[in-house]
């Protein structure tokens, strides 16, 4: 540990900020004698960026160096940047000495490709095979699994790794063969079908011998790039519902697109990272896999985007008045959820209050529900006075469309400070 | 309007219940010997604790409560809050009076105060094991130091010791000035006596008592904290909502 490490460390966590997934959940696992800490179960972030991201695992790469040249990718080979490698000493060790000290839940190991797939896989695994099994590390381990790698060291991986991910980056076949023409679907779907298999046969060699190995037992998840191509929302949040019908994908993450390689001409020039769309896209992700909506009903041919200026719950329920306004002493959970203003926490307190007695206003008020919002769609002991079939949709979406704030600076007279002459 | 004094102890709450219900006459307000008097006041009763008293009490709440519940009104004292033990008390009194169990019932306004004062301190609780940071001393122990807004050093001691079971570690409260040592086998309640002596003002060690690779690891977390952001989406508003900066002192990365 030297002033060596101190700058690999800088090159390779710059080298692989730009992967979202930071999870630490899903998997529990106790301490064992002679091990070094566990997992909780639930995630723990232990630092937040100044971006406001949150640090829960060591995100790093064994290298960044790498044999492809994706046009969105800051590693590619015709990038002109510092190139470093990690041995796998000073990886486990870095991980281990961050762990004690209360810095991290684990590691998130990913890495440029070199020579060819399945020697990179065959290198990540071996950091991992060390961190478990010689020093018996207990806590969370994230692998990105190579696109291509054979399916015996996925397999491998699986056994060392809590969770696995392989990203998908672009969410249609043709784009991707335009931005990353070293890369096709096929070599992305097969390691996600490979983790797949492992964690299902896993699950049927644990009903019968309850000491069977787990394999990636917090699943697997993808990411995917938000406005380096020209796909809309309905081909983003169709692929994301495809990814859930599988029993082992948690997670799909949406990254921003940043222009980190503003010289080539088959990206889009952006001025600043798509963050509203991003931001609605995790929206209607949680509302696919919370709210039980269907995508159809959050995109379809007639609204293929994401309305950006209004929350995809809320622009569902301006779209459907029919099924408004609902009583809160009476309508089931599902249909609570879909009330824009009610979140899965105050739906369930609804739930549990009602037993005892009908709810007022002023209650839901002080339960939490936003009641700007929910005033329009619900109707409770009090009725309101206003619902969105007097009001009408349209007249609703306005009051909810942020103004732009009138800049104090723009008002400044703007005096130019010439020399004195 | 009926005061009752206490000593403002946990047992002397569950005392005071027991006594009301006693003297058929409940509080409308908990004082202690210390706070003043009101200008108008009909009755003043003073409640001496009395464990026996109180450990009544809290059986018939260990039958009347699920654990979940009895585990949120505990929280809710470890909140040191002001007024909380007269929402506390009313809270109770509801408990014991009603024929089925109330803890669900969020329409009123005590229960859904202590479930909200019972989630903030678990809240707190979540993030003193996110932001604990330890620093290695010459000794070998790896040392934390900490000043939460509620009192709940003592719940985090589990988490700890499950996951730190191999080295030695000690967590110490500054603002209340007791802390908690675990020496391989059992965890010790401990108490600084000289607080100023180990000249801690900037929230980092002394370097004469740190570990010999400690700066050196504090310096990799620094730099790695750094790289990780993204400058393009920098955002000091969310950045300062999940990690609050009454919290900065003591870690290493904002240093």
């Amino acid at each position: 540990m030297n002033t060596n490490v101190l700058n690999k460390l800088k090159i390779l966590a710059e080298s692989a900020k730009y992967d979202v997934s930071c999870a630490s959940s899903g998997v529990s696992r106790s301490y064992k004698k002679g091990g070094i800490g566990d997992t909780s179960g639930w995630g723990i972030c232990h630092s937040f960026t100044e971006d406001g991201r949150c640090i829960s695992l060591l995100k790093i790469m064994l290298t960044n160096n790498c044999i492809y040249d994706c046009a969105y990718c800051i590693n590619r080979r015709s990038n002109d940047l510092p190139r470093a490698t990690f041995s796998v000493n000073e990886l486990v060790n870095l991980t281990i000495e961050f762990y004690r000290r209360n810095y991290i839940e684990g590691l998130f190991l990913s890495s440029g490709v070199v020579r060819n797939p399945d020697y990179t896989m065959e290198r990540l695994v071996k950091v991992i095979k060390d961190l478990r099994s010689i020093h018996r590390f207990n806590g969370y381990i994230h692998m990105k699994s190579i696109p291509g790698a054979s399916q015996e060291l996925v397999k491998e991986a699986g056994f060392y790794a809590d969770r696995l991910s392989v990203n998908i980056e672009i969410p249609n076949e043709k784009s991707l063969q335009q931005l990353a023409p070293e890369k096709d679907f096929k070599s992305i779907l097969e390691p996600m079908q490979y983790i797949q298999q492992g964690v299902l046969q896993s699950a049927e060699e644990r009903k019968k011998y309850r000491y069977a190995p787990r394999f990636a037992p917090a699943g697997q998840s993808t990411q995917m790039i938000i406005g380096a191509t020209t796909d809309t929302d309905k081909d983003i949040l169709q692929l994301s519902s495809a990814f859930y019908q599988k029993p082992t994908m948690k997670r799909v993450y949406y990254s921003g697109y940043i222009p980190v390689n503003e010289y080539d001409k088959r990206l889009p020039m952006l001025k600043q990272p798509p963050l509203i769309r991003e931001n609605r896209l995790y929206q209607a992700d949680w509302l696919l896999r919370f709210y039980s909506f269907k995508v159809d009903e959050i995109v379809n041919d007639t609204f293929p985007d994401l309305d950006l200026e209004i929350d995809p719950k809320l622009s569902w329920a301006l779209r459907h008045p029919e099924y408004f306004p609902i009583d809160i002493n009476r309508a089931d959970y599902e249909m609570l959820l879909r009330v824009p203003g009610i979140g899965i926490k105050s739906a369930k307190l609804i739930i549990v209050s009602r037993r005892h007695g009908n709810l007022g206003t002023y209650q839901l008020k002080k339960i939490g529900i936003i009641m700007k919002k929910a005033q329009y769609f619900i109707t409770c002991r009090e009725l309101p006075p206003k619902t969105i079939h007097e009001m009408s949709p349209n007249f609703i979406k306005n009051l909810f469309i942020s103004k732009p704030k009138s800049n104090p600076r723009n008002l400044q007279l703007n005096i130019p400070f010439d020399s004195a002459e | 309007m009926t005061i009752f004094i206490y000593d403002k102890t946990f047992e002397g709450l569950l005392t005071c219940i027991f006594d009301a219900y006693f003297k058929k006459s409940f509080p409308d307000s908990l004082l202690s010997e210390k706070d003043s008097l009101p200008l108008f006041y009909d009755e003043l009763i003073t409640i001496y604790t009395d464990n026996e008293k109180s450990s009544r009490v809290w059986i018939c709440l260990q039958h009347k409560l699920s654990q979940l519940a009895l585990s949120c009104l505990a929280a809710c004292w470890l909140s040191e809050l002001p007024n909380i033990d007269i929402v506390m008390f009313r809270y109770i009194h509801k408990v014991i009076d009603a024929k089925q169990s109330i803890e669900l019932n969020f329409g009123d306004p005590d229960v859904l105060e202590i479930s909200k004062i019972g989630r903030k301190v678990g809240q707190e609780k979540g993030r003193i094991i996110q932001f604990l940071r330890f620093q290695k001393t010459i000794d070998g122990i790896y040392f934390a130091a900490i000043e939460p807004l509620y009192n709940v050093l003592s719940l985090v001691i589990e988490h700890l010791k499950r996951r730190f079971k191999d080295q030695k570690w000690l967590i110490y409260d500054m603002k209340r000035n007791y802390g908690y040592y675990y020496d391989l086998f059992e965890v010790k309640e401990i108490t600084f006596d000289n607080l100023k002596d180990i000249q801690f003002i900037s929230g980092l060690l002394n370097e004469n008592i740190m570990d010999k690779d400690e700066k050196l690891f504090q310096q990799l977390w620094k730099e790695y904290f750094k790289a990780t952001t993204i400058q393009e989406r920098i955002n000091p508003k969310l950045h300062r909502q999940n990690m609050p900066v009454r919290f900065w002192k003591y870690l290493i990365e904002k240093h």
